[in-house]
């Protein structure tokens, strides 16, 4: 029977596209468990390292780093942490729209901006937005390693050392839970005393070796590579987590399309037969 | 009772050690420092080398790590390793292996290799087997 054969081949492409959704979902909730694991096992480094960090901007060192001095800010620089690839729901527009935000407000008070990019997608938004665009990576995979970040950071701790930034921020999402990545911006340099710890209040410094700055130096820099390595390895188990959902809410959809299509065609297969009936019981009495 | 120091050893990929102790060897840059409860605060660059935590008289761990950084406050001692691996862990084949090979890469003298990589391969694969060597003798 010729009935809707139409309905019939668009129900079964979108099956097919549920296929591919729903394969898309189950890797990237057996991805997703991976990352979050890395995630969760480099963070006591990250945590440790900032606490660190914490301690010794409440220190009075003698030799004054130039990561630790607040100047008159002119100039920011901001690294910018998205996926590589799509189709993982709102997760990078929404990140690109707080970094937007913050844009505009620098923008207003005369501030210029200088932008680093993690992920491919990063670097086609702000690519297109002809930003000031100092470095790029991207296509590091779902095992990123720490050298491969070490060239943009270093593009950026020199260009904060020779003072053509006056401060550095990192833009990434947060792994909040599975349905929820915040997007978050986080000042990096120069690091502030921020709420004093009642222990370590009084004038005091630390022992150095072999010499402040050769410590400071390694420290401080040890300090931003970890914590943009981090804000990596969230942004990649936000990345799965976000598709998973995405797929799942797209495998759902398709669903739901086919069983109204089925109804269409059920409705049509139905109304033809009954046509079919009529016409020959109208034969028949006819005879 | 002994005064102790709550110790926090981690490495980048993950935490190592968390705990009290009654004393902590490390590696520091200018020689080995043992750091009882209430040191005065310090913060150094580690050598790849054995970093021994004595929790008790009985009991004491010891960590491979290959540099890193100490800080020390009076009441908190905190170690980032570069990589610091449970000192049983370390698979000999595999240190002696990167020992022999960064010492033809010192005896290449044709200077393609970077010298100094070079020498701090050799160093950490020396450190390696020593702290494994310490471990057998201890009958571990």
């Amino acid at each position: 029977m010729a009935v809707g054969k139409e309905i019939r081949t668009k129900i079964g492409s979108i099956k097919n596209t549920q296929k591919i959704t729903r394969a898309m979902e189950m890797v990237a909730a057996s991805k997703m468990r991976k990352t979050k694991e890395k995630m969760l096992a480099t963070r006591p480094y990250s945590k440790k390292i900032g606490q660190i960090i914490k301690h010794l901007a409440q220190a009075n060192p003698e030799y004054k780093h130039s990561f630790l001095v607040e100047r008159q800010v002119k100039r920011v620089g901001i690294i910018v942490i998205s996926s590589d690839r799509g189709l993982c729901g709102g997760l990078n527009s929404n990140l690109f729209r707080k970094t937007l935000t913050q844009v505009i407000q620098w923008d207003k008070e005369n501030i210029e901006i200088d932008i680093c990019t993690i992920g491919t997608k990063a670097f086609g938004f702000f690519g297109n937005l002809k930003a000031n665009l100092v470095g790029q990576v991207s296509k590091l995979g779902d095992t990123p390693h720490q050298h491969d970040i070490v060239g943009i950071i270093k593009i950026m701790l020199d260009a904060y050392e020779q003072g053509r930034i006056d401060e550095l921020h990192v833009i990434s999402n947060e792994f909040v839970n599975t349905m929820t990545q915040k997007p978050t911006i986080e000042k990096l340099l120069p690091v502030v005393a921020s709420e004093l710890e009642p222990d370590l209040k009084g004038h005091w410094d630390y022992i150095y070796e072999p010499d402040a700055k050769e410590v400071l130096d390694h420290l401080l820099t040890r300090y931003v590579e970890s914590i943009v390595y981090q804000g990596l390895v969230e942004n990649n188990a936000c990345e799965q987590a976000a598709r998973m959902v995405a797929m799942k809410s797209a495998s759902d959809n398709a669903g739901n399309i086919i069983s109204e299509l089925q109804l269409v065609y059920n409705k049509a297969r139905q109304a033809a037969i009954t046509q079919e009936i009529s016409e020959i019981v109208a034969g028949a009495a006819a005879v | 009772m002994t005064m102790t120091v709550h110790v926090d050893i981690v490495s980048a990929e993950k935490e190592i050690f968390s705990g009290l102790a009654e004393m902590v060897f490390a590696p520091a840059e200018l020689g080995e420092v043992g750091i009882s409860p209430r040191h005065a605060p310090l913060i150094s660059r580690l050598k790849p080398g054995e970093v021994r935590v004595k929790v008790s008289d009985k009991d004491i761990y010891s960590f491979y790590v290959s540099g890193g950084m100490l800080e020390i406050q009076p009441h908190l001692i905190t170690i980032l390793a570069d990589t610091a691996i449970r000192a049983k862990d370390i698979d000999e084949a595999a240190a002696i292996e990167a020992k022999t090979r960064a010492e033809e890469a010192l005896a290449d003298k044709s200077g393609r290799i970077d010298f100094v990589t070079a020498q701090t391969q050799l160093q950490q694969a020396v450190m390696q087997l020593r702290t494994l060597d310490r471990l057998r003798k201890r009958g571990g």
